[in-house]
């Protein structure tokens, strides 16, 4: 607010006074709105104390949804892991003026709205969109009205968070490749390495760190969707996301939405320290 | 010659993958920019018959006459400009301050907080966002979620990206400039505006473009921190999607997409002109 005040602090001394209004905007917008989550899942609509909103995170449709949605996340990642270390792989031994290109070409489809682009999916997978209609004019498909189903399959719902997803599985593993020093492959190969074997004991390892990020960067945001489940399957799969919206937006039940977040909240923060310790344990017994 | 026959063989396997993967990512939006110049009221069947009644470029003539649109398109640009604007103010003043805390374990947990929304999912940040609003209007009595409440949730979410663009670039500056401002009389103030901000220039440049760009394409915080009284283009595309409304939903994201993709080219014209002219001194 009163920025040059603070700047005529002597900056080194009192470097408190340059933060206060951040730290004063983190407390207010970022840390309260986080215990608001907190607050509202232990209070019932009418404001009073209640267990009832954790109770019914243990109803058996919750955790069937929380099952569904982890397992849509991990399958997902996984497709993005497997499809975007080769990718990478390839990228990160190209002339570096052609990596820079490649990256850039893999981000530009991310500056396309997510939805814009599910959206497009969904035409083209459509009963009848492009995909039926080409597999039509082949005669694949017999009769005029006959068309294959796409829309609420699990496979076409893995294949959209993919497709929203993979830039951010490659891009941190292209990092993390580059980083390692070309002479290690060599020695590698030198000391009588298969290719094969190089991969598995030299770059894999060194890579870790990429692939830990990329991992969390795909997964965080595929175990809390809700566009994507929902355009694709025509509203069939309802995962953890489309209930948290459907609380908030449709129900305007605030305190069962808020515990559901919780616990998305949590299992994120599970995951993420799962895969970091997952991570370092492996770094320190390459460096054994 | 076997060696060089598998070369080439690994050599062709990866070029095909790679095209493969570029295709599938580009094959959604390329069709997206084709069927917008449909001369059929579809998003399956493909024509370029165009008649008077539907000339080329009719969508996105569609798109001009339709004023919700325009009005969501400037609420974005606006929405962007701004919060991209006090972010960047924002977070150059705490990147700043940061970088001059020496006490770690503050400095740590400041850090945290700050990238917080940019490690939970959106979905969180943006019903913590929601309940923070809700009430505070109950509290208070009265109160609206709409163009101020979208204003505060875009700039707390553009923070981490702006610090974590300036960050690095505070730690490469040579710490001896700013003293030998001072040294040679210059007040920390002057110091700071003749010495260290141009320096910082191109950084914060870069910050503020990568806030416009998330602005711009936020969706989902947005879901929960707008009202019906300020609609954003990422909002107003997804419910017109809901309709299911043909081609011109198409044009209008492909100008969307125009838009953002000019913006990243003047960053990076910009970052590179400058990045050249420092290294020319």
């Amino acid at each position: 607010m009163t920025k040059t005040k603070t700047l005529r602090i002597d900056h080194v001394k009192h470097p408190m006074g340059l933060l206060s209004v951040h730290v004063f905007w983190c407390v207010a917008f970022i840390v309260i709105p986080l215990l608001f989550i907190l607050y509202y899942m232990m209070i019932d609509g009418n404001g009073s104390l209640t267990l009832d909103n954790i109770k019914y995170l243990g109803s058996k449709e919750i955790l069937r949804c929380f099952g569904r949605s982890l397992i849509y996340a991990a399958a997902s990642t996984a497709v993005c892991l497997l499809l975007g270390y080769p990718l990478a792989l390839i990228i990160s031994r190209m002339p570096t003026r052609r990596q820079t290109t490649m990256n850039m070409l893999i981000m530009i489809p991310m500056w396309v709205s997510f939805i814009i682009r599910t959206y497009t999916i969904k035409n083209i997978f459509n009963d009848n969109g492009i995909i039926n209609q080409l597999l039509r004019s082949m005669h694949i498909l017999e009769k005029e009205g006959d068309f294959v189903k796409f829309l609420g399959t699990p496979g076409l719902i893995i294949f959209g968070m993919v497709y929203n997803f993979l830039p951010y599985m490659v891009v941190p593993i292209v990092t993390s490749l580059t980083g390692i020093d070309n002479r290690l492959f060599e020695a590698s190969a030198d000391l009588g390495a298969s290719p094969w074997k190089t991969l598995l004991h030299v770059t894999l390892p060194l890579s870790r760190a990429g692939i830990i990020s990329g991992i969390t960067m795909v997964f965080v945001p595929a175990v809390s969707t809700f566009y994507i489940s929902s355009t694709l399957s025509g509203g069939t799969v309802t995962l953890i996301g489309d209930k948290i919206e459907t609380a908030f937006l449709n129900e305007s039940n605030f305190s069962r939405g808020s515990a559901l977040s919780f616990v998305l909240m949590i299992l994120i923060i599970i995951s993420m320290l799962i895969m970091n310790k997952f991570g370092d344990r492996n770094v320190e017994g390459v460096a054994v | 010659m076997r060696a060089t026959k598998a070369a080439k063989i690994a050599k062709a396997f990866k070029r095909i993958y790679t095209v493969l993967i570029l295709l599938a990512l580009y094959a959604p939006i390329v069709i997206m920019v084709f069927y917008s110049f449909n001369a059929l009221r579809s998003t399956s069947t493909m024509s370029f018959a165009y008649t008077s009644e539907r000339p080329f470029g009719y969508w996105y003539a569609e798109v001009f006459k339709n004023e919700a649109a325009l009005i969501a398109l400037r609420n974005s640009v606006v929405l962007a400009l701004l919060s991209g604007f006090i972010s960047t103010v924002l977070g150059t003043v705490a990147a700043y301050g940061l970088f001059h805390l020496h006490r770690r374990r503050l400095r740590a947990v400041i850090t945290n907080v700050t990238n917080m929304p940019m490690m939970n999912p959106d979905i969180v940040t943006g019903i913590s966002m929601m309940l923070l609003f809700a009430t505070t209007f109950a509290i208070v009595g009265s109160g609206q979620t709409g163009f101020v409440t979208l204003l505060i949730a875009h700039i707390t979410f553009n923070l981490p990206y702006v610090i974590l663009s300036i960050s690095p670039r505070l730690h490469q500056m040579d710490r001896n400039l700013p003293e030998a401002a001072l040294d040679l009389g210059c007040t920390p103030l002057q110091s700071f505006f003749k010495v260290e901000l141009p320096f910082l220039f191109p950084a914060i440049l870069s910050g503020f473009i990568m806030a416009i760009t998330l602005s711009l394409d936020d969706y989902v915080i947005s879901l929960f921190t707008s009202g019906s009284s300020f609609e954003t283009l990422p909002l107003f595309i997804f419910n017109m999607a809901r309709k299911s409304v043909p081609p011109s939903i198409y044009a209008l994201s492909t100008l969307f997409l125009l838009i953002v993709l000019a913006l990243l080219i003047t960053s990076n014209v910009i970052q590179r002109k400058t990045e050249q002219k420092q290294g020319a001194h």
